[in-house]
């Protein structure tokens, strides 16, 4: 505890800490025999669809995910584990391209300190090959780690390009959480938002409600994602669904203009909108604290 | 019969349901209907904005020029996947009054997210 306000200390010197957003979870008994006594941290990266190229929405597309790095490097307190929410790269139609850019990817997220890192892919990675380069690069699209005491659940939604879990994937998840007690401490990463946040700008999940539908039967289930390009955080029942900023480009509040569109860069705010956060888990209550951060400059 | 099916599934619920949305197995245009023809390519929709009238029948005939496709309009519970080489028909009579968003729902490349238009309803 004492280096996770150490932390804290650091980052509100350096002006970095913005907000803190507590998702509610009741405290449970515990149903597990993992340790449920420790607090720790993991860091969450999204959206930074590398290979893009556009100099009005962000002129540094090339060094805004080395910053990030960076950052994340420069925490006094090394998470146990780095996450990243899918849209690794930007699409594109060549099968070639689409490799070299996972391969710089790779190379660039290589210099965090913390080596433990989980990826997943999004839309632009996975869904015109349906995932076939990016399980060369970094392994399977749904798969489930644990980590003291939380059961992590990674889902794909992207590799299928109609936005879907699909029929065999949501069996393997009912089988995964048929293991766990009704009250097991469960996160779930995905890309795509699993409820209908959008449906007109494309921000849902096509079998999203059978997915939420099957986690309702627990207790202590959260959701962190991408693909929106901003923080947001909705409840579906009692669970709590939050999105992560992207490393690339903001994009507006979900209806709040008739057109979806990217928002173009802003000079006298470089990286406006743009950021990574931090999940400190509290194992017994079931809580978690949320900590957004934007991009450092230089 | 498959994409029949797969049709009312999409289109379950609400207005369209009420007024049985059917897509017509010759693919025939009756008298009353005003058609209007929408190409997808990558990354847009020709024409991208449509006008028509509240409480006309209205074809929708869906093609693609290159790749899969998805044709979503939301507001009247409609989508459909256009492939190159399978021709579309989606019937629908128009309801209220408004300007609604359709999309391509099927990621298809660089640019899929701004492969949009808006059909305006009209008295």
């Amino acid at each position: 505890m004492n280096d996770l306000m150490n932390r804290r200390d650091l980052l509100k010197l350096a002006g970095m800490g913005v907000a803190v957003f507590v998702s509610g979870a009741t405290m449970r008994a515990s149903g597990t025999e993992q340790k449920m006594n420790d607090s720790f941290y993991f860091v969450q990266l999204s959206d930074t669809h590398w290979g893009f190229n556009g100099p009005n929405i962000n002129p540094d597309s090339r060094g805004t995910l080395k910053k990030a790095v960076a950052a994340v490097n420069s925490l006094d307190a090394q998470p146990d584990f780095i996450v990243f929410t899918g849209d690794l790269t930007q699409t594109t139609d060549d099968p070639k391209i689409r490799r070299d850019r996972m391969a710089e990817f790779r190379d660039i997220v290589s210099q965090l300190k913390v080596k433990a890192v989980r990826f997943m892919a999004g839309e632009h990675d996975a869904s015109l090959d349906r995932g076939e380069a990016y399980q060369e690069f970094f392994g399977d699209l749904h798969y489930t780690f644990d980590h003291n005491a939380i059961h992590f659940i990674v889902l794909d939604n992207v590799s299928d390009p109609m936005a879907a879990v699909g029929e065999k994937q949501l069996r393997w998840l009912q089988s995964d959480l048929k293991q766990l007690n009704k009250d097991a401490r469960i996160v779930v990463l995905t890309h795509r938002p699993l409820f209908d946040l959008a449906p007109d700008w494309d921000w849902a999940t096509r079998d999203g409600a059978a997915v939420i539908e099957s986690l309702l039967e627990h207790q202590n289930v959260t959701v962190l994602y991408g693909h929106i390009h901003q923080e947001h955080h909705h409840m579906t029942g009692h669970i709590a669904h939050h999105a992560a900023r992207s490393l690339m480009w903001a994009l507006p509040e979900p209806g709040s203009v008739p057109k979806k569109a990217q928002i173009p860069w802003n000079a006298a705010e470089p990286y406006r909108g743009l950021g990574f956060r931090n999940v400190e888990a509290h194992v017994p209550q079931a809580r978690y604290e949320i900590e957004e951060f934007p991009i450092l400059r230089g | 019969m498959k994409k029949l099916v797969m049709f009312l599934v999409a289109a379950t619920g609400g207005y369209l349901h009420q007024q049985s949305v059917v897509r017509s197995a010759a693919g025939e245009i009756r008298n009353n209907e005003e058609v209007i023809r929408i190409s997808a390519s990558t990354f847009e929709f020709k024409p991208s904005e449509i006008t028509v009238r509240k409480g006309m029948p209205v074809v929708l005939e869906l093609t693609s020029k290159d790749r899969h496709h998805g044709f979503k309009l939301s507001a009247f519970e409609l989508r459909v996947d256009i492939k190159p080489g399978v021709d579309e028909k989606v019937r629908f009579v128009p309801d209220k009054i408004g300007k609604f968003t359709f999309l391509c729902d099927v990621f298809c490349g660089d640019g899929h997210e701004d492969m949009s238009g808006t059909i305006r309803v009209i008295e």
